[in-house]
């Protein structure tokens, strides 16, 4: 069962080709690594997937239905949630509302609803911060959930943008170097929260650096080299491509 | 703990039936001790701070920085005046031999509805602009609205050009003129008394409106796009139809602002929207607190009433002093002004009542950074 299916996806910057004919596609419940050396085209194509750049040839295909230059809120309803490589939290804003903003696309209250604070809108708001303190719990942030997300430390951030991407309810989650930055206790612990997402059933496409996470964690690994993507497989296989040998380590292979 | 939550409520309500009080008993006590130049101008504050408080909603939760509000004001104050005025009797004399003379109470939704509606037309194409950019191009609608009020009097005479239109008829409700001394249960009430209470009431619409917004999913959502645009897309926040919500509901509020100042002051003319108030506007929101409600009201109030008491109190002062007038009050008014905005953004960034976040994460800053 394919979740997210991308055929021949091309993206150019002015002359430079930052994609070329890209395709891969994910299945459901599935850890999906995407490698390459700096350059390569993974957070390009990340952006692809998740709307902010739009492709300039290829097919989009997620949860079985066509997408064609979608929005990034279009893809965020439709069940792709992401974090960024540097971090993007809502910096003045607490952690538990940092949170409840991940469940907008989950709610429905309008303006007339909020004006007049009828019962549907305050049951789906208690909701909303319910929920919104049981994913903070989940991630393991320990501060107060009043904290303004800004006065967190880099790795209580980095989970923070987890919970508010979980917030979302989302299909896939696609995390962007989650791992970047963190220690070896910080990498482990964010090794099992992942494992953990995955048996909730979410899908999860990562772009790492860290290739002993990805190696460790991923069931199928893509490894993108100037934007084409030169192998992708089980750890195992990619591991030993003579062609991701020769693209991490410059040897000359043919 | 039910007990503290209940005491707590119990400590709101009485603080809110307290300044309840004191709003409603305010009029006579200005009246009596400043007298009743002294109301006209309190109730002219409360139209700025409807103004400050639409504009809050643009700027302060959604964090759109709109240079050219004033329009807005001036679409609604129009609005009244055309449609409550003998002045389109010259323009169609077929049409409307006595002009027209809508009620109150239809101009007043239709003003508001109508600033809305410009308010998305003018910011339907400064939606991917952000920062000083779209501050220059709200700049250039503020203006354009204006110089159009000045001359649509050719050829066909909507506006009056320069002169404005004159002789707009007070405001009425249910054949109760705000115009007249009325007799209400028994208490004599002026004319400027009516209008403070009129004034009062949307007022207390608009601050209703904000709070009820700023805590909801909408509010959330405004201030996610203020913080980081591109991760409130990526949360699913529909980026456009918020920003234009925002853009709406902050004109909807200076059109209301609006009908009501040209309803009390009877004349409306270009010259009440020129740049310069769309930046005291400005100004009494980032003055009192950007986003914070009751900041926002304070900005307004010290704004409007500041100049006034310069100039009930420098003009006898140099009198006094010196036997003649030295320094015209209308050029110190400007000269403490600035200095007043040098030194609130030196010594207190976020406002002079910044909400209880913004206080938090100002005084959080000077904590040593943890690093993990």
């Amino acid at each position: 069962m394919k979740l997210l299916e991308l055929s021949g996806i091309g993206k150019r910057f002015g002359g430079l080709n930052a994609l070329t004919d890209v395709s891969l596609h994910i299945g459901r419940g599935e850890i999906y690594g995407l490698i390459g050396p700096n350059g390569a085209g993974k957070t390009t194509l990340f952006n692809v997937i998740t709307g902010l750049y739009q492709p300039d040839s290829g097919e989009f295909n997620f949860n079985g239905k066509r997408y064609r230059a979608a929005k990034p809120h279009v893809l965020a309803g439709a069940g792709i949630a992401r974090t960024f490589q540097n971090i993007r939290l809502f910096a003045n804003l607490t952690a538990l509302e940092n949170v409840m903003i991940g469940r907008h696309v989950r709610t429905r209250s309008g303006v007339m609803g909020s004006i007049m604070n009828s019962r549907a809108m305050r049951l789906e708001e208690k909701a909303c911060r319910d929920k919104a303190g049981e994913l903070l719990n989940l991630v393991g942030l320990k501060k107060p959930h009043q904290t303004l997300a800004k006065n967190l430390s880099y790795g209580e951030q980095r989970r923070l943008e987890i919970a508010r991407a979980l917030a979302m309810e989302p299909l896939l989650l696609a995390l962007d170097e989650p791992a970047a930055g963190m220690n070896a206790t910080e990498t482990e612990n964010l090794k099992e929260l992942i494992e953990g997402i995955r048996n909730a059933g979410i899908t999860v496409l990562l772009i790492e650096h860290d290739v002993k996470l990805i190696m460790g964690l991923c069931d199928r690994v893509a490894v993108l080299d100037y934007g084409r993507k030169i192998a992708e497989g089980v750890p195992d296989e990619v591991r030993n491509d003579p062609q991701v040998i020769s693209a991490y380590l410059g040897v000359d292979g043919e | 703990m039910p007990n503290a939550h209940e005491a707590g409520i119990f400590k709101r309500q009485r603080r809110r039936i307290l300044l309840a009080a004191i709003l409603l008993v305010l009029p006579f006590a200005v009246d009596g001790i400043l007298g009743r130049g002294w109301l006209r101008i309190v109730d002219f504050a409360m139209l700025y701070i409807m103004l400050a408080l639409g504009l809050n909603i643009v700027v302060g939760y959604a964090g759109l920085l709109d240079l050219g509000y004033i329009a807005f004001f001036a679409v609604g104050a129009y609005c009244y005046a055309l449609s409550a005025s003998p002045h389109l009797a010259l323009a169609f004399p077929q049409l409307f031999p006595d002009g027209v003379h809508l009620s109150f109470l239809i101009v007043l939704p239709a003003a508001a509805l109508l600033a809305g509606g410009m308010g998305v037309l003018l910011g339907a194409p400064t939606l991917k602009l952000r920062g000083d950019y779209l501050a220059i191009v709200t700049l250039g609608f503020g203006e354009i609205i204006r110089i159009f009020m000045n001359n649509l009097n050719a050829p066909v005479n909507l506006t009056n050009g320069p002169q404005g239109i004159s002789r707009i008829d007070p405001i009425s409700i249910a054949g109760l003129s705000l115009n007249a001394t009325q007799r209400i249960f028994g208490i004599t009430l002026p004319s400027v008394h009516l209008y403070f209470y009129l004034f009062l009431c949307f007022a207390g619409l608009v601050v209703f409106v904000s709070q009820r917004l700023e805590k909801s999913r909408i509010g959330r959502a405004w201030m996610a796009i203020r913080e980081d645009e591109i991760a409130a897309s990526a949360m699913g926040i529909n980026t456009r139809n918020l920003k234009l919500l925002a853009f709406a509901m902050g004109a909807a509020s200076g059109g209301i602002s609006g009908t009501l100042f040209a309803g009390f002051q009877g004349f409306v003319s270009p010259e009440s929207f020129s740049l310069m108030e769309s930046v005291m506007v400005l100004c009494m929101v980032v003055l009192g607190g950007m986003g914070h409600i009751y900041g926002v009201i304070l900005g307004g109030l010290l704004l409007a009433l500041l100049p006034e008491l310069l100039r009930h109190s420098v003009l006898p002062m140099q009198q006094a002093l010196f036997g003649k007038t030295i320094i015209d009050p209308e050029s110190l008014r400007m000269l403490l002004f600035g200095i007043a905005l040098i030194l609130v953004m030196l010594y207190r960034p976020a406002g002079l009542w910044p909400s209880r976040v913004r206080r938090r994460e100002l005084s959080s800053d000077e904590r040593p950074d943890e690093t993990a």
